[in-house]
């Protein structure tokens, strides 16, 4: 062995010992997000099932009867599972067309300056707590909602009076508040639609805007699900802005009517509840989950759909 | 011969880049006209100014004048739509829009207001068939265009762009990006394509120039070295330059 040439064996020791750290920390940390999402969703199961059982699942989840500290207590929960989907539903509804002509015009249609002026404008929306978005809609929407519920019930003694704290204002609140996850997720979309293909149609003699119906909107179709599924999510998830605006108490999910999330009656009533109320209550949180799970799922599945399409 | 298309003193900016200067040009009907020169000589730019795709470029500014069957297509009454229904385009590499290859050939006949799927269905079958494709795709129109090969692909846009009946075929290196054997069968398609249509190709192969195109144009640094017939242009060139180029002295 020629002495004078640098070995290739390395200290072997030292260098692993940072090697292998290093390895470990990372594993670690990769198992902590593992640990933090298995164990949430096993002690929902857990806390969440037992009043299932107590109660009877046919009654929580179709009962439409909601007095926790009657006696006897009753706990459907019927009219909040709704009053989430017809919330979550109709503020995607609004939402989703307002966010995706942003979009389009952002990436599209707007002069580069504009776009550049409301771009920034977008991110900060999204930035803003959630709680602002409630005190705006409380100094608002309510007040507003009142003249209308005023105007259009009068004289009515059926219509239980909200003050304009009702599904409407929560929907509106809603719909705002999911605009900055449609309008970015759709833009990087509707901007990854190959620039070719907008040439290819315009040298046919299509005008812009047919190009951008026919062409670019159904290439970015997988991106604008996305967007829409990811604006359900957060729809459905959101809390503290609308417990402030939708008067918070449980009614069958009608415009005027004040009415109760499954978010906004765990946020209401957990500071009080106990004994099987309080259980109820976890019950609600699981149902609650049930859904981001679901959401979640089909999220998935349009991404991997969408990355089968490309190839 | 009529003259299809006139151009007289045009002038091209990109910002500050004079990228087109002086350009006189007469395109004869029915002949293929080859676009020869370097990277960057202006050949690309000059056929895009022919259908105004130049238009989507931020910062462009274009003088002169373009007589298309004697209309200018500057002028500020052009709709630019009615414009590229004339005068089609291929592309350098094959784009067709990720719909089936029926719709495919059917977006520009719909676009321009042909909704009766019998008169759908023979377009599409004549634009196929002027592209000479239909024989390998009539049994799997429904199925996505990108499946087709490279070759296909590209015989597909041909037909596209023919199925909005245009006068004018604006071709840019169209078989750039193909394997011998595709380009072979767009190169035979051109001599059946100029029966019908007005042919401005743009090509770096000059051995396709010879091949295909009646007339020939030398594009250098923004103008036009020389225009002649394409066997004049290459057994007799007038200019220096142009002799230097076809002798690949340069380029």
């Amino acid at each position: 062995m020629n002495k004078n040439t640098p070995s290739i064996f390395a200290n072997r020791k030292r260098k692993s010992a940072v090697e292998k750290t290093a390895q470990y920390i990372f594993t670690g940390c990769g198992f902590l997000a593992i640990l933090a999402v298995l164990s949430i969703t096993a002690y929902m199961i857990i806390s969440g099932t037992p009043a299932l059982f107590k109660v009877g699942i046919l009654e929580i989840l179709f009962g439409n009867i909601w007095t926790p500290t009657a006696d006897p207590a009753s706990f459907g929960i019927l009219y909040v599972i709704l009053t989430s989907i017809a919330g979550t539903f109709l503020a995607i509804l609004i939402g989703v067309p307002i966010g995706l002509f942003t979009a389009i015009f952002l990436a599209e249609t707007a002069p580069p300056k504009l776009a550049a002026a409301v771009r920034p404008a977008i991110e900060l929306l999204a930035g803003i707590p959630s709680v602002i978005y409630g005190l705006l809609g409380v100094m608002i929407l309510n007040p507003l909602m009142y003249k209308l519920e005023l105007k259009i019930f009068e004289g009515s003694t059926t219509h239980q009076f909200s003050g304009g704290a009702n599904l409407i204002s929560a929907v509106l609140v809603l719909a705002v508040m999911i605009l900055p996850t449609v309008i970015n997720i759709s833009e990087s979309a509707l901007r990854a639609v190959p620039k070719h293909l907008k040439s290819a149609s315009l040298a046919l003699g299509a005008t812009q805007i047919q190009t951008i119906f026919k062409v670019i909107l159904p290439a970015a179709k997988s991106g604008v699900m996305t967007a829409i599924v990811l604006g359900c999510g957060r729809a459905i998830g959101e809390a503290m802005a609308i417990t402030l605006v939708s008067g918070s108490s449980v009614n069958i999910p009608l415009p005027f009517n004040s009415v109760r999330f499954l978010t906004t009656a765990i946020v209401a009533e957990m500071s009080y509840a106990e004994g099987l109320h309080r259980e109820v209550l976890f019950t609600v949180g699981l149902v609650l989950f049930a859904f981001i799970m679901i959401i979640n799922i089909v999220l998935n599945r349009i991404f991997k759909k969408g990355a089968a399409g490309h190839e | 011969m009529n003259i299809k298309i006139a151009t007289s003193d045009l002038n091209l900016y990109y910002g500050t880049n004079h990228a087109l200067k002086n350009i006189n040009l007469d395109l004869y009907e029915n002949q293929i006209t080859a676009l020869i020169g370097p990277s960057g000589c202006g050949k690309s730019t000059y056929l895009k100014t022919l259908n105004r795709m130049n238009d989507l470029v931020p910062g462009v500014k274009i003088d002169g004048k373009i007589l298309l069957d004697g209309e200018d297509i500057y002028s500020p009454k052009v709709d630019a739509t009615l414009l590229r229904k004339k005068v089609g385009m291929v592309f350098q590499q094959p784009n067709p829009f990720p719909m089936s290859i029926y719709d495919n050939i059917a977006y520009g006949p719909r676009i321009h207001g042909i909704k009766n799927k019998a008169r759908l269905d023979e377009i599409v079958e004549n634009s196929l068939r002027g592209a000479a494709l239909w024989d390998e795709v009539h049994d799997r129109m429904k199925k996505s265009a990108l499946g087709l090969s490279g070759g296909q692909q590209q015989r597909l846009c041909i037909a596209r762009a023919l199925a909005v009946e245009p006068e004018v075929l604006l071709m840019d290196e169209p078989t750039s990006a193909l394997d011998p054997i595709s380009t072979l069968k767009i190169e035979d398609l051109m001599g059946e394509l100029k029966k019908k249509y007005t042919v401005v190709i743009v090509t770096h192969n000059m051995q396709q120039a010879t091949r295909i195109a009646d007339y020939t144009a030398f594009f250098l640094v923004g103008e036009i070295i020389e225009y002649a017939p394409t066997t004049e242009l290459f057994s007799r060139p007038k200019e220096k330059k142009t002799e230097d180029y076809i002798t690949g002295r340069f380029g």
